[in-house]
């Protein structure tokens, strides 16, 4: 139930409706689209990217002097959990050995493990939690893939590239484009159910900065139902693929030739640091969500704390992009329980508008994420002020949705969007009768370390696939390419990787990369009490968390890890 | 409390800024009272007891089915059920957290499966013993009719089993509950995989898509747009034309 304080901005929403209406069935632009300069004009003052603190140098490692996310030159510019030197003699001794590790069990790390062993290579997954805990799991809306007879992989190619603002590397886009059509024949044999028309082709949808229809989807639950096929298809092969859960890698492991052979991992039940001796590795550990980059609550995963940059870099990868945040434009900020929640992109794709608190439309409802978010901070900016203000102190705009089921007809939102529904039913607001209050919510990590197409950094035997790598999609990713992203990337990664593990010969393993970078930090003058990866987010009240901060040398206390100064994502109130 | 009071805690972000307080409930976190702010969900009430989750968190939004918990309401006899990150605490609500169900998922190779009811027998015999008691109903924090796709399974009708387990967030809650002790998720997830495999309606405009491919049909284009410069990119770009 919406409280009475809203009322007066709902009617006008129904007001505007009508009129809004006749436009969406006009086959037009329900609002005119930017040209580039319009865009670069509301990023450059209203993108959360542009605020002048924003970004910072980074003073230690590959990509010294590069400006970053001032968050992200934090976490890199902080203390490993390993001491090296205590961690000598286990080195000697490996806890596991095997051909590929896989560091995080989500859609990538899955992907990964299936195709290593249909060329015959048996897998580790490490994973944070437990298996197929990753935002792969709570993806919605869909995944673009090129396969309706009116559009192409090169457009895609040329969608993808655009929204990225021209910085991707062109040879991953082409391989993100040109694999999609094969993803999808691949997911269905394995079990996944797409949406589907009458006579059988898929149903595509738009998504924001597609100039094609192009989303296929599995209703609103796209994420759950893939995850869910790939970890049954992993489980299917206890003998070939190994899953150790709530172990996440905290370092990796390089040989004395400085090619990566493991990683460190660190056991969250009995604190003990485990060490996995690897031909080849992996990393498809995600994104870093629950970091809070400017303090914005976030749509992503509990374990999402950018794990995989920190173990890359402290290893020697290089960085790309990682001055850019994708910022969704639709979180939740209405009710309180669910700020933050991600409001599916489909939720525009069939239809739904952004409205300001006059009931009226201020941005065409598909612009690239970045543009569309950028356009909805500055309608609630102080500047225009038509923003809706929420008693918990949050400000947003409207996202009409009773508006879809009048252009498709009664029961297309019930059934198209269950997951949707359900989440606002539990507080009283029927979607297809009322509109969300939404603001753009943290949502994914544009870059990462950086790959190439086979997924290979510049260390030898580190491939990334997923979240964690750089360079897919530039500065701004589209809806629907990151869950094409993980599924293109991880197979990839398990062919190459496993391709690799077969002729890879290990020399002894070693810690003395990370001994170096606390050189590199101390000859920097560098002083932080942070250490990272930081492997949870804390939610634990202020003066709780003073109390733990009590313990002596800073020792990492159990899993609180005194999470230190990453804050909750709510300016302040608690998180959800 | 016994003899012991315990004062008010400062966890109370509302304090420091001189705005009213949060109105607080208490509630038994796995046998521990606590005092938690009354519009919190079960999760942040835990987090707000000073406890960092390891097990029994995960998506936070109600889709990945870790933080399944079970409850008890003063005065009400019944078990109560729901996740963690969407339920609201009550007041004098006695939870506990059940993030991991022991169960033996069966292991199977897709290909070598039928979808009909001789491969749910084979891969989950337990299936058959449902009484259709409806406690799997109860159950589901979902609210999904958990009984009818069993039922739906036993009678080998894979595409209704698909339907009604759609929504299912493979908490387990429903196998913990069921008398019979069956293992509805899985049967569940056997059930769609079985029909995205074999009962799906082709889609013949894919497999064109995928003979171009092979073809090398678009080479051609991605050449030509690799080769573009940033601005000539550009153009293309805000040129293009778009579908309604």
């Amino acid at each position: 139930m919406y409280p009475d304080y809203l009322k007066a901005s709902l009617e006008k929403v129904d007001q505007t409706r009508p009129r809004r209406l006749e436009l969406a069935k006009s086959g037009k632009p329900v609002y005119p689209p930017m040209n580039a300069a319009e865009r670069e004009d509301v990023l450059s003052k209203f993108h959360p990217d542009s605020a002048a603190d924003a970004r910072r140098p980074i003073r230690i490692g590959p990509n010294q002097g590069e400006t970053l996310t001032t968050e992200i030159s934090e976490l890199l510019e902080a203390h490993s959990m390993v001491d090296p030197a205590r961690m000598a003699p286990h080195l000697a001794k490996p806890d596991y050995e095997t051909d590929l590790l896989i560091i995080g069990g989500g859609g990538a790390g899955c992907w990964a493990a299936i195709t290593a062993m249909k060329n015959g290579i048996n897998s580790l997954i490490a994973t944070k939690l437990r298996l197929g805990d990753a935002n792969s799991m709570m993806s919605e809306g869909g995944m673009q893939a090129a396969v309706s007879p009116t559009d192409s992989p090169a457009r895609h190619y040329l969608d993808a590239i655009g929204g990225g603002h021209f910085d991707n590397k062109p040879e991953l886009v082409r391989a993100l484009t040109e694999d999609g059509p094969d993803v999808v024949r691949a997911l269905e044999n394995l079990g996944v159910m797409w949406d589907k028309m009458e006579d059988g082709s898929l149903q595509v949808l738009h998504g924001g900065g597609t100039s094609r229809r192009r989303m296929v989807s599995c209703r609103d639950y796209i994420g759950a139902i893939i995850m869910r096929t790939l970890m049954d298809e992993v489980e299917n092969h206890p003998d070939k693929i190994s899953v150790r859960e709530f172990e996440p890698a905290v370092e990796l492991l390089l040989d004395d030739q400085g090619r990566c052979a493991g990683a460190i991992l660190y056991s969250l039940d009995t604190e003990q640091f485990l060490v996995v001796r690897a031909k080849a590795t992996v990393i498809a550990t995600g994104g870093f969500g629950r970091l809070h980059i400017r303090g914005f609550a976030t749509t992503n995963h509990y374990g999402a704390t950018g794990d995989g940059l920190v173990m890359a870099y402290r290893a020697g990868a290089n960085l790309r992009f990682m001055d850019s945040v994708q910022y969704h434009p639709t979180g939740a900020i209405y009710p309180e329980q669910i700020a933050g929640f991600l409001i599916t992109e489909k939720i525009r794709g069939a239809g739904g508008q952004p409205l300001n608190k006059h009931g009226e439309l201020f941005v065409f409802p598909r612009e690239p994420r970045d543009v569309e978010s950028a356009a909805i901070i500055r309608e609630c900016a102080a500047e225009r002020g038509n923003g809706v203000d929420t008693a918990a102190g949050r400000t947003g705009v409207w996202l009409d949705s009773p508006i879809i089921d009048q252009i498709h007809g009664e029961g297309y939102t019930r059934h198209q969007f269950p997951g949707m529904c359900r989440a606002f039913d539990r507080y009283g607001i029927d979607i297809t009768k009322r509109p969300m209050l939404i603001y753009p919510s943290l949502h994914y990590q544009n870059g990462g370390i950086e790959i190439n197409e086979r997924c290979e950094t510049n260390i030898p035997g580190l491939f990334v696939a997923g979240e964690a790598s750089g360079g897919v999609h530039g500065r701004n990713r589209l809806m629907g390419n990151s869950v094409l992203d993980y599924n293109v990337f991880g197979r990839r990664a398990g062919k190459y990787a496993s391709e690799y593990a077969k002729s890879a010969r290990l020399g002894s393993l070693s810690l003395a990369h990370v001994t170096a970078y606390a050189r590199e930090m101390v000859d920097a003058g560098i002083e932080s009490d942070l250490t990272s990866p930081v492997i949870l987010p804390s939610y634990t009240p202020e003066d709780v968390r003073l109390q733990q901060m009590a313990r002596l040398g800073n020792i990492p206390a159990r899993h609180s890890l005194l999470r230190s100064r990453i804050g909750c994502g709510c300016g302040g109130k608690e998180a959800k | 409390m016994g003899g012991v009071r315990q004062t008010e805690s400062a966890s109370n972000p509302a304090d420091d800024q001189g705005q009213p307080r949060t109105r607080m409930v208490t509630i038994s976190i796995m046998g521990k009272r606590a005092q938690v702010p009354e519009d919190a969900t079960i999760m942040r009430a835990i987090e707000h007891s000073g406890q960092q989750i390891i097990r029994g968190a995960g998506c936070r939004e109600g889709f990945c089915g870790a933080c399944g918990t079970l409850y008890r309401l003063p005065g009400d006899y019944r078990i109560h059920t729901g996740l963690a990150c969407t339920t609201l605490v009550r007041e004098g609500m006695s939870l506990s957290q059940i993030p991991s169900v022991p169960l033996e998922k069966a292991v199977y190779d897709l290909e070598q499966l039928s979808p009909d009811v001789d491969c749910i027998k084979r891969l989950y015999p337990a299936t058959f013993r449902c009484v259709a008691c409806g406690t799997c109903n109860k159950a589901c924090p979902q609210g999904l009719q958990v009984m009818d796709y069993i039922q739906a399974a036993m009678r080998g009708d894979i595409a209704e089993l698909m339907e009604l387990s759609y929504d299912c967030v493979a908490c387990g809650l429903c196998a913990l509950r069921c008398p019979a002790e069956i293992i509805q998720h899985k049967v569940g997830i056997l059930g769609k995989r079985l029909y995205g495999r074999y009962l799906r309606k082709e889609s013949p405009e894919l497999d064109a898509r995928l003979q171009e491919l092979k073809a090398g049909r678009f080479d051609g284009e991605y050449a030509e747009l690799m080769s573009l410069g940033g601005e000539a990119l550009s153009d293309r770009y805000y040129a293009r034309d778009m579908e309604q």
